[in-house]
This record gives structure tokens, sequence and C-alpha cells, in this order.
């Protein structure tokens, strides 16, 4: 990792304090260019918080967070959208930037769901709505790019292929990733930094150290730390939506 | 062939209809049709000031409109009441209010089913004026601001983290919506003004399968509901307000015959 550079993220001791409770406190780490940083943790351990601080959606209550880039694109981990809103998925890419269509289509092409262009986005599965929610963050081009639970409702196969997608938008854009999981079972190995957070952070590293962390142990069980990891991403191979593999 | 009157009601009608088109599907996308009901609801307070300062009833029931917007907007991020709760005690304690205060300035002499309900015969050449250039300038800064908002009706969220400001946008939105009911209350009425934001716009949603389709739409329907109304009101001598909602009504139902037709194409 490169630490010389100036970071695009960097949390110094952040905590947002809601309803009368400390939500996380206590965080500090930091994003850089083409880094990739998967915060896990059970549900309620502020995950979803962290993330949002470093948004500029919950403001911290304590603590510094010092944001370098404007360029940020961000899939939520749920979106409602109304029945009254006539939304199709070509209006739904361009909803925070102006983005050409030549754009929209290539990205839409690497998350493997162009032919949905013209769908309501209300008619999606569960699964398509991921992809198109991701094809949108990354055709901005972003500097960073936080993804909260990007892989729910997709499919095992599906869910390689974006954890591929993932590290190649990486490769490409040279952004830093934020990636955030409940599901700690599978934690991609292209992950440079784990922070495993329980309403503090408890432990931090490469996934391999934090899967031999006592804490990690005791957050998580002892059986999880075999499967911590499980996916190694090789490029010897691709897999295409539907899961066939090519070599 | 037709009375001055009848001329300047209608090009105040397709004037308040061309605002309330956009407007109206935001407030149906934004669920905000309880809102609109309580602010329209104390634009009477709002004409009630104007007749006792002797000042204009559009800039007045604005004001009170925006006054009570930014206070509903204040109160529900810090009291424990339910939003519905919030709206239904603001709305109708304007309401009733104003009527109280009505009661109060006998001196006056009031045309309160107008106030109600709206008049044609009363709209003048200055509350055309007031209409189509407020109206221009209510839409001028929807368009400044729709790019935000819209993204902000999808998700706040989203729109919060890549840096669209939602919360500017949101407030600015309150202000218009109190614009809108404040240049089309002679026109609809006290009671009615909500109706013709959202009846026009529900139909639009019925035959249109994008954004700007049902814009367009709920445009055009509610210029077509102006001049049904309009018309029928002249021609049975009703209230203006009820025929120009009663026609968008219609519309509405009429929009729902071709609907399994459209849903079908589409998938």
């Amino acid at each position: 990792m490169i630490k010389n550079k100036k970071p695009l993220v960097k949390l110094e001791n952040a905590g947002v304090y809601k309803s009368s409770k400390w939500l996380v406190r206590g965080v500090s780490f930091e994003i850089y260019n083409g880094q990739i940083v998967t915060l896990i943790g059970p549900n309620g351990s502020g995950k979803t918080t962290t993330a949002k601080m470093i948004l500029n959606i919950f403001y911290p209550n304590e603590g510094i967070i010092k944001n370098t880039t404007k360029n940020i694109a961000y899939v939520p981990q749920k979106i409602n959208i109304d029945w009254t809103l006539p939304l199709r998925v070509i209006d739904f890419m361009k909803i925070t930037n102006h983005i050409k269509n030549t754009q929209i289509m290539e990205s839409l092409t690497l998350a493997g769901v162009e032919h949905l262009l013209y769908n309501e986005v209300r008619n999606l599965s569960g699964g398509e709505f991921q992809r198109v929610l991701i094809a949108r963050a990354i055709a901005k081009k972003p500097d960073l790019l936080v993804l909260d639970e990007p892989v729910q409702g997709v499919d095992f196969n599906g869910e390689i292929a974006l954890y591929n997608l993932i590290k190649d938008i990486s490769d490409e854009l040279n952004c830093g990733i934020l990636l955030i999981s409940h599901d700690i079972h599978f934690v991609m190995s292209a992950t440079d930094h784990v922070i495993c957070l329980n309403g503090h952070i408890c432990c931090s590293g490469t996934p391999k150290v934090v899967a031999k962390n006592p804490e990690y142990i005791k957050l998580f069980g002892e059986h999880t730390t075999s499967t911590l990891s499980l996916y190694e991403h090789h490029h010897d191979h691709s897999h295409s939506t539907d899961g066939s593999i090519s070599k | 062939m037709f009375d001055d009157f009848f001329i300047r009601a209608l090009i105040a009608g397709i004037g308040v209809s061309i605002v309330a088109g956009p407007l109206g599907c935001m407030v149906v996308w934004r669920r905000l049709s309880y809102f609109g009901d309580t602010l329209s609801h104390s634009a009477l307070l709002g004409v009630t000031i104007a007749y006792s300062f002797s000042i204009n009833i559009s800039l007045s029931v604005f004001i009170v409109s925006g006054v009570i917007a930014l206070l509903l907007l204040s109160l529900q991020k810090r009291t424990q009441l339910p939003g519905d709760a919030l709206l239904g005690l603001l709305s109708h304690s304007t309401l009733a209010v104003g009527l109280v205060i009505i009661g109060l300035l006998s001196s006056i002499r009031f045309d309160l089913m107008g106030l109600l309900f709206g008049d044609i015969l009363a709209v003048t050449i200055e509350d055309i004026f007031i209409i189509w250039f407020g109206g221009l300038i209510i839409l001028g800064i929807l368009f400044f601001i729709w790019k935000s908002l819209f993204a902000a009706t999808v998700s706040y969220d989203l729109a919060a983290a890549e840096g669209m400001k939602p919360d500017v946008s949101n407030f600015i939105f309150t202000i218009l919506l109190a614009g809108v009911i404040a240049i089309s209350i002679k026109m609809i009425g006290v009671l009615l003004i909500t109706g013709l934001l959202l009846i026009p716009a529900a139909m639009a949603r019925n035959i249109s399968n994008n954004p700007l389709q049902m814009i367009i739409f709920s445009v055009l329907g509610g210029i077509l509901s102006v001049i049904i109304g309009l018309f029928s009101s002249l021609e049975f001598n009703t209230a203006s307000g009820p025929s120009i909602i009663v026609a968008a009504l219609i519309l509405f139902i009429l929009s729902l015959l071709p609907l399994r037709r459209n849903s079908a194409l589409q998938k």
C-alpha cells in the first residue's frame, strides 16, 4: 500500500451519538486510491453508520472526518421507489450526474444488466436492482466508491461475479473502495484491509490477520475462521453472470 | 363570443395548470398531498390578513403559507407527534382560525364561497399577471433545483452522499409549493387547490412510463381540466374550483381505461 500518498478519506476517532446512545465510536482508518477496505461486523455494529459519516449523510458527534474528494459514488443498502414514480433504469442511471448514453451502456454491460435499460426500476428483482445500483455508481467513474452490502439478494455465482467486478473496478479506476458486508464467511480476498466493527473497531488488518485475531474469533465464533477469505481471486478464468466459467 | 371575464379565467387557469403539473408530480412522488392540503388551508388565514391590511391576496397567502410550511418542517423534526397528526392539527386549526377571523371582520364584505371554492368572476388582469409572472419564477427555480430534488425523491441518502444538497432543495421546494397555492387560490379556492396538484398527476401516472412523460401529461391534463371545468362552470353556473376538479376526476377515470393495454406492452 502506498502510504505516502494523501488518503481519500481519513477518520480520526469518529463517532455518532443518536437517540441517547453511541451508534459507533472511536473509529479511525483511512482509505487510499486503489485500496479496497471491507467493514464487517454483526447487525447493529455501526457499519452503515460509519459509511454514512464518510458520505456526509451523518455528521460525526466527535472526532474528525477529512474527505479529499467530492467525486463519491454510493451503493446504498436499500432504495424504495414509490409506485407513483415511473422510473426506468435509464432515468435512474442519470439521477445524480449527467452521464453519456455510451457510458451508461458500458457500465450496465459490465454489471450484466444492459438488457434492462428501459425496464421500470420498480419491477426489477432484488439481484437485478443490486446490479443496476452498482452500474450507476461505476458509471460516474468515482474516486471513492462506497458499497453497502452490494451482493444482498444475489445468488452465489452472481456474488462471485460481482466481487470480480468490484475488483476490476478498483484496478481500472484506481479508486478507493469501501465495502460493507455482514457476510463474514465471505470476505473477498482482494480486500486490502478488513475492519471488524462492533460499536468500535475491535480489530483490523489484512483478511488473514483478522481471521486469526482472538477478538474476531470471540465475536464471530471459532467456526468462521476456517471459512474467511474462502474465495481467492484468480484471473485464470472468468465467470459470466449465468454462472458459466470460461478459461 | 365569450365575455371578458371568461377569457381572463381561461388564461389564468391555463397558467396555473402549467405550474401545477411538475409541482403536482413532485407532491405525488414525495407523498406530500396532505402537506399540500395543510398549506392551502392555511391560505385562508393569508386571505383574511390581506383583507385586514389591504395588501395583495397572493402575496399575503404566499407569506402565510410559507411561514406555516417552515413551521411544519421544523416541528416535524422536533415533536414526537406523528407526521399525519401534526399535519391534521395545523391544517384544521389554520382553516378554523381563518374562518373565525372572517366572522370577526364583519365590516368587510366577504365572498366566503368564492374563497373556499374559487370564483372565475373575480379574476382580474392583475391576477393574470401575478399567475403568469409568479408561475414563471416558480418554474424557473424548480428547473434550477430539479436535479437535486429528483435525486432526493428517489433516495435521500444517495442524493446526500453524492453532494446534491437535498436539504436545500427540499426547503426551496416547500416555498415553491406555498407559491403555487398563492397564485391559484382565486381560481380554485382554498379547499380544492391540492386537487389540481394531485389529480392530473395521478391521471398522468396511469399513462406514462417515465418521469418527463408524467410531467407533460399532467400539465396537459391540468389544462384540459381547466378548459372543461370553466366551460361547464359557465354553462351550469357552478363554482369554478369544483367544476375544474370534477373535470380532472373524469380525466383520471378515463386514464384508468387504457391502463391494462399499456402495462401489457411494458412487460
